[in-house]
């Protein structure tokens, strides 16, 4: 563990800048896209990760100091779940938009788009 | 007024999912257009109201100041300010839009995404946490994405493609700063953060990478040089009233005023953030003008002069961050900064204009090929005037507001020790006032070419969103003191009080 699983993330993250700036290909860039946002969520559950950690769920009868001295941070995984909303709203149009394009030009490969110029 | 906070946000929000109801109903869905209108009106009188009284704090759900957690919304001097740029900006556009949207299919879609992408930005201009402005920078942002393809045709399809792909690459960015500024201080609030990051060492390798995340992913949004590839595309290919709006307010709200924030009220505006705003701001000042010079679309060339503007309003706001950093004059700090935020509120009144008024010009002729148009002043008078009264404010001609506040970012930059970006600005608004010159030439004197010898007046909807604008463009200059004293003024006190500020109005201890 330690910091190898922040390396982790950080290369995943590269992972998927790589694919949205190098591929040419509607569909991978979209998968480029998604493999980014994985990378973030991950980074965010690893901000609140504690190692040996439990579940933050307050039992009956706990006290609420007690649970936060041997829980995860709750609040991440809120967030992750915010974000991963967002990535899903945005996977859905960027795959809606890819298939319009494929309806008029019979093509994913962005080379054969070049309707606009730089 | 605290009820008022959420509002802003609730009422576009409600009426967007309203429209979408009323649009299945037989016999009301003709109203969809008078509902967007009347929520957007709403908005902007709740804005004014707003103007009125002193900041206010909400913490939705009753999570108080002293929680950790929570949304909290502050709305002081600066998300003012934005409140009414917004709402103004959008409530031309929107009545615009009711007449220039006839020719489009499936017109609710466009009306319910239009009021989202408003409370989206309301609501991205009262965020008082991190995580809660990065949510509504999304739901704005896709918002825009889907507008910029509304037309569905290939090139609209391609520019909002790209849009969203580099878009969400910098909202990427965006949440990996929140993360890393959460996993350093454990607080989402602006405030608190602004008030633990010291403590945590302001130049820590932390510190940086979540501001540089930040950062990179805001000026993404602004379109700033060199992350402005997507806006030459985007913003031509909407519908003219969203490309008011994207050009007019979304780069503001979600890139500019989202970068000013962040460097003024979290980061505490040091001296190099304060660097690479000059740097960002001075480059695309001189590049987006250059590119802009030679277009031929009347709004590429718009949308270039957008990255070119932005540049004035960060480069007056850096120099103000430096000035105020180094302990500088106070009043050159601030006027530096009122002269960023008059700026920025002028650019959203006459770049707004400009586009309408390219939207009138394209529905009525066909065409947004300058050299294809030609003696327009005669058989559109009235776009004429709105397209004549924006581009003498965007060209720096008095009296109109572009001249007033450009001519304080020069002589307060100047004033502040830069001579030479001083000069820098005065170039590019003498390069702006020819590349305007050219368009003038081009659309509106001149013999009618053939595509515009049939070119009739628009419709009065449109026509009066264009008077509005363009009155608004005079009297915002001439108005120039009372709008300081009431308008700037508290917004330049918000940014400049930096971290200090923020703290002893929300009340909180970190």
């Amino acid at each position: 563990m330690g910091i190898a699983i922040y390396v982790l993330a950080f290369a995943v993250l590269l992972v998927g800048l790589y694919a949205v700036i190098a591929k040419k290909n509607l569909i991978k860039v979209i998968l480029g896209v998604a493999i980014l946002d994985y990378a973030l969520n991950l980074l965010l559950v690893l901000v609140g990760y504690r190692t040996g950690g439990t579940a933050p769920i307050l039992s009956r009868g706990e006290s609420p100091a007690a649970l936060a001295a041997t829980a995860v941070d709750p609040l991440p995984q809120a967030l992750v779940l915010t974000s991963i909303v967002i990535g899903l709203g945005i996977t859905a149009l960027l795959v809606a938009m890819a298939l319009r394009l494929h309806e008029k030009y019979g093509t994913f490969d962005v080379e054969a788009m070049r309707k606009l110029r730089g | 007024m605290e009820t008022l906070v959420p509002l802003m946000v609730a009422v576009p929000l409600g009426v967007g999912f309203a429209i979408v109801a009323i649009a299945h109903i037989r016999g009301v869905s003709r109203l969809v257009g008078a509902c967007c209108v009347a929520g957007v009106l709403a908005c902007l009188v709740m804005a004014l109201v707003l103007l009125g009284g002193g900041t206010v704090h909400v913490y939705v759900g009753g999570w108080g100041p002293q929680r950790t957690l929570g949304i909290g919304m502050v709305c002081d001097g600066l998300a003012k300010l934005m409140l009414v740029t917004i709402n103004l900006v959008a409530l031309a556009s929107v009545v615009f839009a009711t007449a220039y949207m006839r020719r489009f299919t499936r017109v609710w879609l466009f009306y319910a995404l239009f009021s989202l992408m408003t409370a989206a930005m309301n609501g991205v201009v009262l965020a008082g946490d991190l995580f809660n402005l990065f949510v509504f920078l999304e739901v704005a942002a896709i918002a825009s994405y889907a507008l910029v393809a509304f037309g569905c045709e290939a090139e609209e399809l391609e520019a909002a493609f790209k849009y969203a792909v580099l878009g969400t690459v910098g909202s990427a960015f965006v949440l990996m700063g929140v993360a890393v500024l959460y996993a350093l201080t454990g607080q989402l609030n602006m405030a608190k953060v602004a008030a633990l990051l010291p403590k945590v060492g302001l130049s820590g390798p932390g510190v940086l990478l979540g501001a540089g995340a930040l950062m990179a992913g805001l000026a993404l949004k602004a379109a700033m040089v060199p992350f402005h590839a997507w806006l030459p595309d985007a913003h031509p290919s909407a519908p003219a009233p969203i490309s008011a709006m994207l050009s007019g307010v979304l780069i503001k709200a979600s890139g500019v005023y989202a970068l000013a924030r962040v460097v003024f009220n979290v980061l505490g505006g040091g001296s190099h953030y304060a660097t690479i705003l000059i740097v960002l701001g001075g480059v695309s000042m001189l590049v987006g003008v250059l590119l802009a010079v030679g277009q031929w679309d009347f709004k590429r060339l718009l949308a270039y002069h957008s990255i070119s503007q932005m540049g004035y309003v960060l480069l007056a706001l850096g120099v103000g961050a430096q000035v105020a950093g180094a302990g500088g004059d106070a009043g050159i700090a601030s006027l530096c900064v009122f002269g960023g935020l008059y700026h920025l509120f002028n650019h959203a009144t006459f770049k707004s204009l400009l586009f309408l008024s390219s939207g009138s010009i394209e529905q009525q002729t066909g065409t947004r090929q300058l050299k294809e148009l030609g003696g327009l002043a005669r058989r559109m008078p009235v776009t004429s005037f709105g397209c004549r009264v924006g581009a003498l404010s965007i060209a720096g001609v008095p009296p109109f507001n572009g001249f007033f506040s450009k001519l304080i970012i020069i002589v307060a930059v100047a004033l502040a020790g830069r001579p030479v970006l001083a000069a820098l600005a005065a170039l590019v608004a003498l390069v702006t006032l020819l590349s305007f010159v050219k368009v003038q030439r081009y659309a509106l004197e001149g013999e009618p070419v053939a595509m515009a010898a049939g070119a009739r007046e628009a419709p009065v909807a449109m026509g009066s969103a264009l008077v509005v604008l363009a009155i608004v463009c005079l009297l915002s200059g001439v108005a120039m003191v009372p709008l300081w004293h009431y308008l700037f003024e508290p917004a330049g006190a918000a940014l400049l009080g930096g971290v200090g500020k923020v703290l002893s109005v929300t009340g909180v201890s970190p």
